[in-house]
């Protein structure tokens, strides 16, 4: 999605944040250091971030605050994390939250 | 900050948003020790995305939230971000918090953590590019990336319509506001007659009228007659977005992601005309359901409740100088009802007064300055241009009149 370079009441971005790459399932893509991974994936056009961990189907940015936990996804060395709160830092390797087999049902992935 | 202190603070502020940041102030010009927590990477709270017109000029939150962080900065207040807080108990002479980065200590703990919203489910809700109207602000005016190329905003209350605002002024492409489906979830919500009733009651409330939505409004109908036959099915345009208070989203469609909505147009009493449904292209939709007080630590504190529709819902028990009935305890902003940041900030600078009164900091005078404490908030209520509910102040009064009760029960 398209970037508010100069915002018409706000002004423009004020810190001068660097480009920095990172991966999103292996792609590599580019976003601002120290905003948060949402911002930088929603930028990058990709809005799946995770796969429901029961019904595999598809989940994204729902609150954007950290209240809802829908966005939470895979990050190097954290685990899984909200996108809205994380932090981007340069070579960051994010992974959508995965559908999980479940030992109840006795359903397993495919 | 990694383990309890010895010395347990003054003054531990979980949220630093207009309540807690004002609060802050205050507490530290009157010398005590204040510590500030927030989940979010950066002090402000939801003041960072929101702005809008007042006196002819244009009210900047991101402003104000930089202005109240470099006086906290100026007056020694610690404001630490980026952490949680999930727990809080009390020991026999102070509060223990508990946050993602440990525990901390402090005789008095201010929960200043505002609101979150209430979810309005619909089919295709769960769907990558639904949000909830405050997700698309926050995209937007804190972080400056669009929510979409083209978005549909379903809910037409104050919240919905003060985004819609900001998000058109942004050079956000919407291409309507319209009503949820109706059934049990939405109830009034999703009727025409009852929103616009709701709008307009709002409108009449606000002395300089509603960010112009309300005298907008009352002269396409006239106040009197709330006319629903005289709303066009193409809405009234507001600031170059529909309001399309005759249309309801009957559910969002994609495979993967938003592809289109699916729209319905309704009856003066809500109900569904079968055979107008169409699809519309969009990619992004934003549910608008309102604004809830966001008070689960008062709960974990033990704090007692009321519910209280006008505040917008369970608020924790407290008396008009922000005092809970747990010693040390005290409320400001959101948590204590929906209103205005501007509210918040008064109730903000009369909490921390009030602690500062219990801890005999506020010298000769204390009665004096809680008094012009309480009246500043009075003052700031009465002329607040954005009021998200009618009867506010009747329901505060009653809030106040439960906690004397329970304080009376309890001697």
């Amino acid at each position: 999605m398209e970037r508010i370079v100069n915002h018409p009441i706000l002004g423009p971005r004020k810190d001068s944040r660097r480009e920095v790459s990172f991966t999103f399932n292996g792609q590599r893509l580019t976003g601002l250091e120290g905003e948060p991974v949402a911002a930088a994936l929603l930028a990058a056009g990709i809005r799946i971030w995770r796969r429901h961990e029961e019904s595999g189907s598809p989940r994204g940015l729902y609150c954007a605050i950290g209240h809802c936990m829908e966005c939470r996804l895979l990050v190097e060395g954290m685990g899984l994390a909200r996108a809205c709160l994380t932090p981007l830092k340069a070579n960051m390797q994010l992974a959508e939250g995965p559908q999980l087999p479940n030992e109840i049902t006795g359903r397993k992935l495919t | 900050m990694t383990s309890t202190s010895h010395k347990p603070l003054d003054l531990l502020i979980v949220g630093a948003g207009p309540a807690g940041l004002s609060a802050a102030i205050v507490g530290a010009r009157y010398g005590l020790h204040v510590l500030v927590l927030d989940e979010f990477p950066e002090p402000g709270g939801r003041m960072l995305g929101q702005f809008h017109e007042e006196n002819g000029g244009w009210w900047v939150g991101k402003r104000e939230a930089e202005r109240l962080v470099a006086e906290c900065k100026a007056l020694g207040v610690d404001i630490c971000c980026s952490l949680s807080v999930y727990g809080i108990t009390r020991t026999d002479r102070h509060w223990i918090v508990r946050t993602t980065q440990g525990s901390k200590s402090a005789v008095n703990v201010l929960i200043a953590t505002g609101a979150a919203e209430i979810p309005c489910p619909c089919p295709g809700w769960t769907l990558p590019g639904v949000m909830s109207i405050g997700a698309a602000q926050v995209m937007t005016n804190v972080h400056y990336v669009k929510p979409g190329e083209r978005g549909l905003i379903i809910g037409a209350n104050m919240l919905a319509l003060a985004i819609a605002r900001e998000l058109a002024v942004s050079g956000v492409v919407l291409i309507g506001i319209v009503l949820p489906s109706p059934g049990p979830l939405a109830g009034a919500d999703a009727s025409p007659r009852q929103q616009l009733k709701r709008l307009l009651g709002l409108a009449s409330l606000a002395p300089s009228t509603l960010l112009r939505i309300g005298g907008k409004l009352a002269n396409s109908l006239g106040l009197a007659g709330v006319a629903l036959r005289l709303l066009p099915r193409k809405g009234l345009n507001i600031w170059g977005v529909p309001l399309q208070l005759r249309t309801a989203a009957v559910s969002i469609n994609g495979e993967q992601q938003v592809e289109s909505v699916t729209l319905a147009n309704l009856t003066h009493d809500g109900k569904m005309i079968t055979g107008s449904e169409r699809e519309v292209k969009v990619d992004f939709v934003a549910l608008a359901g309102g604004l809830y007080p966001l008070a689960e630590l008062a709960a974990v504190a033990g704090c007692p409740f009321d519910f209280a529709v006008e505040l917008g819902g369970h608020i924790p028990l407290h008396d008009e100088q922000m005092r809970t009935p747990l010693e040390g305890l005290y409320v400001a902003g959101n948590i204590t009802g929906i209103e205005s940041a501007q509210v918040a900030m008064a109730q903000g600078r009369l909490a921390a007064l009030s602690i500062c009164g219990e801890m005999n900091r506020l010298g000769e005078y204390p009665d004096k300055l809680l008094q012009d404490g309480l009246a500043d908030v009075r003052q700031v209520r009465a002329s607040a241009l954005i009021q998200f509910q009618p009867g506010i102040s009747l329901a505060r009064e009653q809030i106040y009149q439960k906690f004397r009760a329970f304080q009376e029960t309890r001697v």
